[in-house]
């Protein structure tokens, strides 16, 4: 009988301990989790008053920025809307200046740089190790900061927006494309270096064919990225549609404000589309 | 051998060289691009030599004056911008995501038959992750005034946006088989979603918001730069004011700090995907 027993309550007192501490270890989550909310509610000024002013006062700015578009007279409400739609149409080109020019100087300095970044291709091992550390620096630091710096060398506009977006694509595309290198099949690349190539033969005739597709797709990926980048580059006034968009948010013209935002909105969603189909025809080039 | 191989070139030359056509397209395209490239750079003022050469000037001397970095007495304030920032991107992120969870059942096809409700929410996320968070950062100082507050608001809105759609994503993938036993012993719709889908969205939940926690303290870094809180304020002032070593001080402590958010999310987020 009492043998019979003891395993039942052998593991019913094995499982509660185990209950136990899973609900000990659960508790303590939840009091960090809290304390970490409790402590950044201080820090970050946030209490239920600033929370019960702030909320409705955000939701009645963003209902100021609504035109009133009547049924009758929605022609003229509309041009009175984007009463000064070809400066911002201008501006929405320049935008996507930056975001392509951008695009361009990134990438080739991320290809240029991504065979040496390359585990198994970097021909020495400083020389890999120095490119790695200074991709790394490329990416790291916000693309604002450079915008900021490079505002101040180079003076206001585009100049400096293309400048602060090709250094943050250089080190971002740089680490993607040289791991793209990294599994790249070395047998051709054997094949050229024993027919008597040098290195940079190697490279192109060797790795270079591999890696081709999988370099298109990325850079497509981030000239969509970059454009929504110069979207917001002008804030500190490198250039593009950012630049309006302050002066009209800092100036309090609020239907102004929301044409702009429709419009970079707009913008967006044709690059996307646009590059996704671009994108879809290179895999389905390279399938078949 | 030599012979052979002219010979074959001349009876079929097309084995041996691109086709004409495929060469016309391949030297257009070139061209376009090289002329687009152009076009660019000009426009952008590349080809004005003077004003780069005198910028790449006045860069040599900040990089000058951004070494050594120093923060001449100002660490405790430093540092206390930097928790602003993780306080910013911490509750940000929290507010997004008990926001999108809602959101991202009512914009899930499997919780929502309607196709018309599904789109029109659909269309709502898309609109406000449309939206780049800097845009919102500037909207919330004007609407609320400038401080962290403005930046914890302008990243739980648009963050709903991303949170919500990746969260409806994770909702219509689950497994049907789960939700149908848990039916079939008879529990109604709510019960279906807690015991049915819960489990299984929830490690996927926890881990994406963990993802965006640590992205957005690499962005809450910068929204203090049109005003909303934070240490990107400091290091905005400090480069209008021309205090570039403590500038590149503030842009190190940056790079230190998301670093180890980067290490730390990353150990958290191992835990919950594999308990």
């Amino acid at each position: 009988m009492t043998l019979a027993l003891d395993p039942v309550a052998t593991f019913e007192r094995a499982r509660s301990g185990m209950v136990r501490a899973r609900r000990r270890r659960s508790g303590l989550f939840v009091a960090a989790f809290l304390l970490a909310v409790v402590v950044s509610s201080w820090v970050g000024e946030v209490n239920l008053t600033n929370l019960a002013t702030g909320i409705p006062g955000a939701l009645g700015y963003i209902a100021a920025t609504v035109p009133s578009l009547r049924f009758g007279t929605l022609g003229a409400d509309l041009a009175d809307w984007f009463w000064a739609l070809d400066r911002w149409l201008l501006l929405l080109l320049d935008t996507i200046v930056i975001g392509f020019l951008a695009t361009v100087m990134g990438t080739a300095a991320a290809f240029l740089l991504s065979f040496a970044a390359a585990r198994n291709l970097s021909p020495n091992r400083t020389l890999c190790f120095v490119t790695r550390r200074v991709l790394e620096i490329a990416r790291s630091v916000p693309e604002l900061v450079y915008a900021m710096i490079f505002v101040f060398a180079f003076g206001l506009g585009p100049l400096a927006g293309v400048m602060a977006i090709a250094i943050h694509t250089t080190g971002a595309l740089g680490k993607l494309f040289s791991e793209v290198n990294e599994n790249a099949d070395l047998r051709p690349l054997d094949g050229t270096l024993a027919a008597g190539a040098n290195w940079f033969q190697g490279m192109r005739y060797a790795i270079v064919p591999q890696v081709l597709p999988n370099f298109a797709s990325y850079t497509l990926l981030r000239f969509e990225i970059n454009v929504r980048s110069a979207t917001v580059i002008g804030f500190v006034g490198a250039g593009g549609i950012g630049q309006e968009l302050m002066f009209v948010i800092r100036q309090f013209v609020y239907q102004d404000i929301s044409a702009i935002v429709l419009l970079i909105i707009l913008l967006v969603c044709i690059i996307d589309l646009t590059c996704e189909r671009i994108r879809q025809n290179f895999t389905r080039a390279g399938a078949a | 051998m030599t012979p052979d191989v002219e010979a074959a070139a001349r009876l079929c030359p097309d084995a041996f060289a691109k086709p004409v056509a495929g060469r016309t397209v391949h030297a257009a395209g070139w061209s376009l691009f090289v002329a687009l490239t152009i076009f660019c750079l000009w426009r952008t003022g590349f080809f004005d030599l003077s004003r780069l050469v005198e910028g790449a000037g006045k860069l040599g001397w900040v990089l000058g004056f951004m070494l050594p970095p120093a923060h001449n007495g100002w660490l405790g304030e430093f540092g206390w911008a930097l928790a602003e920032t993780l306080a910013m991107a911490f509750l940000g992120t929290l507010l997004a995501a008990l926001a999108a969870i809602p959101l991202g059942f009512l914009a899930a096809r499997n919780i929502v038959p309607n196709w018309l409700l599904h789109f029109g929410i659909r269309r709502f996320l898309d609109g406000i992750r449309g939206v780049d968070q800097l845009i919102w950062a500037l909207v919330f100082v004007s609407a609320v005034g400038l401080g962290p507050f403005a930046g914890i608001l302008a990243i739980a809105v648009s963050d709903t946006g991303s949170l919500a759609k990746l969260f409806s994503e994770a909702i219509e993938t689950v497994n049907r088989r789960q939700v149908e036993g848990v039916e079939a012993a008879g529990a109604d719709r709510a019960q279906r979603i807690r015991f049915g889908m819960l489990p299984q969205v929830l490690p996927v939940m926890l881990s994406t918001t963990l993802y965006y926690f640590e992205s957005n303290t690499r962005s809450a870094t910068i929204l203090g730069v049109v005003g909303a809180g934070g240490i990107g304020l400091q290091l905005a002032d400090r480069i209008r004011v021309n205090n570039w070593d403590e500038a590149s001080f503030i842009i190190l402590m940056i790079l230190v700090t998301v670093a180890c958010i980067d290490w730390l999310s990353g150990q958290l987020r191992m835990r919950f995907i594999r308990p």
